[in-house]
């Protein structure tokens, strides 16, 4: 009994941190300013939707990884898996949890643009740099 | 099976360890933080100490017992030291870390007070049960200890993205470790239960050193954000 408690205790607060933690890492991209390039490519011209995500991974995979953006693009993967269960869960019977859902996921497709943005900027580096031999 | 799945995962454990003092130095942060380099180096130190233990004396040995368990008790003080740094840090501008310090120490040698108390009513194996209890007692004093922290964090509005990352990390840490301790008393006959906790230990040297690599001292994140539902 006992330690059935503090199993659903510690998945709450493990649930919380982890929700926090991709916040976290979503607001420290948020001050980055997209450059017209990646409005171009991503056709995406002020902000993103929730539904533009799976779509901005596919053009992510296509460029070269940058090995320090891997961890943070799975973690918002993950949490971008999660907010679909309660979209398409609770978010259907609670309106606002419909909103705020939404809301997130809009904020993880923002995360990978600016993501692409950056891997699009290292991908010309990269060739900038292979131009000068 | 198990023995090379428990190598995999003591290898790249001490490799991220060693990744968080290593980028810790390169970005000039060794002394900022320098509790958190300090457990990991100390996790480090007795890492090789537990492998000599099991290579000369065997896993069924009594000195590998005591090695082990009191390495554990040894690494979770460190790692509630380095908690309590991070208190400094968050609090470190409101002139409280006197009574702070005082605190911690206060709690620390109640939680061990407790434990003592506790193991000594029930057993014949005084020594060895105390540095195991101790060690678990100290995990549930630090998930709470987290998460009072965070939010303090939020309630102080910190902007500083290091500091909100390595308080988030250590939560996440904490809460996986206690899930997966009592996922042990619930299910410990399947034996992927078994791995979880050790797959866990690896996670946090791994986000402390991406968020130390990626970001530096003078990162800064809008605090509002970090809530999941706005007020």
């Amino acid at each position: 009994m006992m330690a059935a408690l503090i199993f659903v205790f510690s998945v709450a607060t493990l649930l919380m941190f982890f929700v926090s933690y991709c916040r976290s890492l979503m607001a420290a991209s948020s001050r980055h300013t997209l450059s017209r390039e990646v409005r171009d490519v991503t056709g995406i011209p002020a902000s993103a939707s929730g539904r533009d995500f799976e779509r901005v991974m596919q053009l992510l995979r296509l460029c070269p990884e940058r090995p320090d953006d891997r961890t943070g693009l799975q973690a918002v993967g993950i949490y971008y898996g999660i907010l679909n269960v309660v979209e398409k869960t609770v978010a259907a019977l609670v309106p606002s949890v419909h909103m705020w859902a939404e809301q997130e996921r809009a904020g993880c497709a923002n995360f990978a643009i600016v993501l692409l943005d950056r891997r699009i900027a290292f991908s010309r580096e990269i060739l900038a740099q292979q131009g000068e031999f | 099976m198990s023995g090379s799945v428990t190598t995999i995962i003591w290898y790249l454990g001490t490799a991220m360890e060693l990744a968080f003092v290593v980028c810790s130095i390169a970005r000039k942060s060794f002394f900022r933080y320098f509790f958190l380099n300090l457990y990991f180096l100390l996790a480090l130190g007795f890492s090789v100490a537990r492998k000599l233990a099991l290579s000369t004396f065997g896993l069924r040995s009594a000195e590998y017992y005591y090695a082990y368990f009191y390495t554990d008790a040894l690494l979770t003080l460190a790692l509630y030291v380095a908690l309590i740094s991070l208190y400094a840090h968050v609090f470190g501008e409101l002139r409280f870390g006197k009574y702070l310090r005082l605190i911690a120490v206060l709690l620390l040698l109640g939680t061990a007070l407790f434990t003592y108390a506790v193991v000594a009513q029930s057993t014949d194996r005084l020594s060895t049960n105390f540095a195991y209890e101790l060690s678990q007692n100290l995990y549930f004093v630090g998930l709470v200890l987290t998460y009072i922290l965070w939010g303090a964090v939020l309630k102080l509005r910190e902007t500083r993205t290091r500091v909100v990352q390595f308080v988030l990390s250590l939560g996440l840490y904490f809460s996986a470790y206690a899930a997966s301790y009592a996922l042990l008393n619930l299910a410990s006959r399947y034996s992927i239960v078994y791995f979880i906790a050790p797959m866990f230990g690896c996670l946090l040297p791994l986000s402390w050193t991406v968020t130390m690599w990626r970001y530096s001292e003078d990162s800064r994140l809008v605090p509002a954000q970090l809530v999941a539902v706005p007020r």
